[in-house]
């Protein structure tokens, strides 16, 4: 292995590999990436899923050896662990407002507060015209991190990336 | 002590399994589309979180065990659900009902797994708590709805209330693998567990305007391996592909 490597390079390399499910997101933008570790002979990335049921982890694990084999890495060990939790706070600002420009509406504060996770999130801003008139129309989306809400004011229905 | 611990994840796992499939039944079938989508979602979630525990428990048994052995090549009297969630889906009311029995139970599980002297079992289960939540904030929601909603509504739920009871109370007939576990600090104080339960219930049912039935007599046996005949045929469908073609690979 290239010892003149440093884990700067293996995420600029991952910053590649977008969600497959969100494709304007990055995985460094979701943070679902907890570490890259240079063995020796192997170069591991641990990985946590966003949801336990997410479709995409093994998608995104494929991935990230693809590219990281295109770069010229043979031996690459993808762990997944579960703790810490992935939680929304994780998303980057940038991936944020990639969100937004996408046409989904951003979590909104933070998956500490008992009040986003339990009740009904309100006030979301539409992505289209950035009311706050807003309603939830179903708290499942069309993937397990995202609920459906309509906005109000110019009646466009929206997905919101749910604080989790 | 180790059997006791291989057990209980199939346990665990074999219970968000049987639901997990049982919801995705719905795919396509729900009463409108959002509902159809909720079911869906629950459904990837408890396959999700059963994937999660057969790992541990095929690395547990070793022997080239892997999680899709433990789902596909085991026969009904090698799973260890409760008889509740192989119920089948009947109409709404009886699988939303089913659903939060199910969910009142799991939370107050799950919480007391994230306390597991387990690391492991620690880490899912706080992974999972999240998703829980989501679960049974829906069924409650939808429980008081249709308790609360039309004459109609209300006759379907009550109707689902009489088939369902008799299994609410094979949760808390601990098995000895549940009661080892209890013991061992990976499955802490699971003797409150049902006192939680009924309070969730009875809070519930009195948004919704159902009576909480009479202790009955209730079915047990399921952590046992003795089920009803509904787990055969869904075994049937889930497991045929690995049956006809062994190994066979997407």
């Amino acid at each position: 292995m290239n010892t003149t490597i440093s884990k700067e390079d293996i995420y600029a390399i991952l910053e590649q590999v977008s969600d497959p499910e969100v494709p304007v997101l990055s995985i460094i933008d979701l943070g679902v990436i907890r570490d890259v570790v240079l063995h020796e002979d192997t170069l591991e990335v641990v990985i946590t899923p966003t949801y336990t049921g997410c479709p995409a982890m093994d998608m995104i694990e494929v991935n990230i050896k693809a590219i990281l084999q295109e770069n010229g890495f043979d031996n690459i060990k993808v762990t997944t662990i579960l703790s810490p939790a992935w939680t929304t706070d994780w998303l980057s600002e940038a991936g944020k407002q990639k969100l937004l420009d996408y046409g989904i509406a951003p979590p909104q504060g933070s998956s500490k507060s008992k009040r986003a996770l339990f009740s009904e999130e309100t006030g979301i801003a539409c992505p289209q015209c950035r009311s706050t008139h807003t309603e939830m129309i179903s708290q499942f989306g069309s993937t397990a991190c995202k609920s459906q809400y309509k906005c109000l004011d110019c009646k466009e229905p929206f997905d919101y990336f749910k604080c989790h | 002590m180790q059997d006791h611990l291989y057990n209980f994840l199939l346990y665990l796992g074999d219970n968000a399994l049987i639901l997990g499939h049982r919801l995705s039944e719905w795919c396509g079938h729900g009463p409108v589309l959002e509902q159809d989508m909720a079911l869906t979602n629950i459904a990837l979630d408890l396959v999700g979180q059963s994937r999660n525990i057969f790992q541990l428990a095929a690395k547990m048994q070793g022997e080239g065990a892997t999680e899709d052995t433990l789902a596909y090549l085991r026969d009904a009297t090698a799973y260890k659900n409760i008889l509740l969630v192989e119920q089948k889906n009947g109409d709404f009311a009886k699988t939303i009902l089913r659903q939060f029995f199910y969910d009142a139970f799991n939370y107050p599980c799950y919480q007391r797994l994230m306390q597991s002297s387990n690391k492991d079992i620690a880490a899912f289960a706080e992974k999972s708590m999240k998703e829980i939540t989501y679960h049974l904030k829906w069924s409650s929601e939808w429980v008081i709805r249709l308790g609360d909603g039309t004459e109609e509504s209300l006759r379907r739920i009550n109707e689902a209330l009489e088939d369902l009871w008799p299994y609410t109370g094979e949760m808390f007939k601990y098995a000895d693998f549940e009661i080892a576990m209890t013991e061992s600090g990976v499955f802490p104080d699971a003797a409150g567990i049902e006192a939680e339960w009924e309070q969730e219930v009875k809070n519930i049912f009195a948004q919704a305007g159902l009576e909480l039935p009479e202790k009955a007599w209730m079915h047990d046996g399921g952590k046992h391996g003795r089920h009803s005949e509904h787990l055969g045929y869904i075994l049937a469908e889930m497991q045929f592909l690995q049956r006809a073609y062994p190994g066979q690979k997407w």
